[in-house]
């Protein structure tokens, strides 16, 4: 099985943390990846950028781009993708492809802050 | 991070919220701010114990208001302040509160906090005190070493500013929409104080400095989650990232400073200019200039460029030429005028500075950049006037002998070899 794991916390909180708080926790973290690496079990790897610079397309009758990040909480986190685009204006366009005609749900566009592809693990059946 | 550091880092970062909300409350800043110090104090004995609560600043809201309420009360009595268990049912504190942070206040309360630092009787340096003490919570003592003042002294500002404030009549009704544009404006300025203050470097040590930076960036940003479609916030925002990233080159082993042209674009932070970009590029699409996205593009410019000499100075000019237009200024033209120098040759830049030498007579940089130019054209003796003149006019020691190691150049160039 595959699983994402998400990582939630307050970025008011994080943000208030020192160069060497963050390094420490991220430290920290780089073990634990490196060890999953060596095993074959490491996926990509994505920091987000703050809300502050995400854009957020909401489908429904008319589709509007709005500044900010997805603030919802009727509707659940359900699947990601990463891009690789030149504008901002390329990624809300593909945000609308994937869209299609779909008149409800949201795509978040949030840049990254840092991403390690990692190794390639076996795809899952369709 | 230990629990003691992870329950200072959340009180931190509740503060303009929750100082905002019982400013509101108690319509006093003094005594919102006790109420405050008392919440905390509280939180430091219950949250190691019971953990932290789900929303840690609807919890200081409510059990600052209540302090707050009990302190007036023995105050009237002469009593003593009750035990905790007393004081308030603190388990309840979170169900009542969800509801009244929900109702919209929350967005008025922080910037109101902010406004009543802007107030225009109040001069820069009292601005920046206040808001470093009572948005972001530092202590006088570090805001002192900031400033490189004693800390009485400091302490006497931040109490000159806060009567000055306490007379002025404070908005308490939630804003209308004008109100509102005006007040971001004001605090936007405020903001962008606070950085400079730390950007410009005038004496204190890099840390300290680069402390003010960051905290600036910290205020920017509450204030865009708040208002997530301003442009101008996206642009203040995206400035102050992308001209922080270059602060690991800004300055050498000895604290001198590196013109943009010499440091190691090597040591700037991708990070931060990564992010300065996102915000910029978020901001135009709204297709309404203003003077922080212009700026924040220029820094964009130049963060963009691998090396000083890929600097793409036609795109500077005209963003600069955007920026005259909207806010003239001659600092601008100055500014513009460098761009120009490097496109058609330093005696279009000397061209177009001229007239502003009366308007910049007392300007350091003017001088500095007038005989950076004049020394191109081998114009000596005129330049060794300009640059004496900026040596005078220079504000720190920093900027002294950055002039004076072009004197030596100078120096150097007109004896024979």
């Amino acid at each position: 099985m595959h699983y994402a794991i998400l990582c939630y916390h307050d970025e008011r909180v994080v943000e208030g943390w020192t160069k060497e708080e963050d390094d420490a926790v991220i430290a920290h973290r780089q073990i634990v990846q490196k060890k999953l690496a060596a095993e074959g079990k490491l996926g990509p790897v994505v920091r987000l950028m703050p809300t502050t610079a995400a854009t957020t397309l909401r489908a429904g009758r008319e589709t509007i781009v709005l500044d900010g990040p997805f603030a919802e909480t009727k509707e659940q986190l359900l699947g990601l993708y990463i891009v690789d685009c030149a504008t901002l204006e390329e990624a809300i366009e593909v945000a609308r492809a994937l869209k299609g005609d779909e008149t409800s749900g949201t795509f978040e566009i949030r840049p990254l802050r840092v991403f390690r592809p990692g190794g390639p693990l076996p795809s899952l059946p369709a | 991070m230990s629990d003691l550091a992870g329950i200072d880092a959340a009180l931190t970062s509740a503060r303009p919220q929750v100082v905002g909300a019982l400013l509101r409350y108690f319509r006093d800043l003094d005594r919102a701010e006790e109420a405050f110090q008392e919440a905390c104090l509280r939180a430091l004995r219950h949250w190691p114990q019971n953990g932290p609560p789900r929303d840690p600043a609807a919890w200081l809201i409510f059990v600052g208001r209540n302090a707050g309420l009990d302190t007036a009360r023995r105050e009237r009595r002469h009593e003593p302040l009750p035990p905790d268990d007393v004081i308030s049912d603190l388990e309840d504190a979170e169900g009542e509160i969800a509801e009244r942070l929900d109702s919209g206040h929350y967005r008025d309360d922080v910037l109101r906090l902010l406004f009543i630092c802007c107030h225009p009787d109040l001069p820069a340096t009292q601005q920046i005190a206040l808001a470093l003490r009572i948005v972001s919570g530092l202590t006088v003592k570090e805001i002192a070493r900031a400033f490189l003042v004693s800390e009485s002294a400091m302490e006497q500002r931040i109490t000159r500013a806060k009567s000055r404030v306490a007379k002025a009549e404070l908005p308490f009704e939630t804003s209308g929409a004008v109100e509102r544009a005006e007040r971001l404006a004001a605090v936007a300025a405020m903001i962008y104080l606070v950085f400079n203050e730390g950007y410009s470097a005038s004496g204190g040590s890099a840390h300290i400095r680069a402390s003010l930076c960051e905290e600036a960036i910290r205020l920017a940003r509450l204030l865009l989650r708040l208002f997530p479609a301003e442009p101008e916030i996206m642009g203040l925002t995206a400035l102050l990232l992308l001209q922080h990233a270059r602060a690991p080159a800004r300055l050498d082993g000895e604290g001198a400073i590196v013109l943009l042209e010499d440091q190691d674009r090597g040591l700037w932070d991708r990070e931060l200019i990564a992010e300065g970009h996102a915000l910029v590029e978020k901001a135009l699409r709204h297709r309404r200039a203003g003077p922080y996205q212009i700026q924040a593009a220029i820094a964009g410019v130049h963060a963009h460029a691998a090396r000083f000499e890929e600097t793409d100075w036609a795109e500077i000019d005209q963003l600069y030429a955007l920026l005259e237009n909207l806010q003239p200024s001659p600092v601008v033209s100055l500014n513009r005028a460098v761009a120009v120098a490097k496109l058609r040759g330093p005696a279009a830049g000397l061209e177009m500075i001229e007239p502003l030498a009366q308007r910049l007579a007392g300007y350091f940089h003017f001088f500095g950049v007038r005989g950076a130019l004049l020394m191109q054209l081998g114009r000596n003796e005129e330049a060794r006037a300009a640059f004496d003149r900026a040596i005078a006019l220079a504000h720190t020691p920093a900027e002294a002998a950055h002039i004076r190691l072009h004197l030596d150049r100078l120096i150097k160039d007109s004896k024979p070899a």
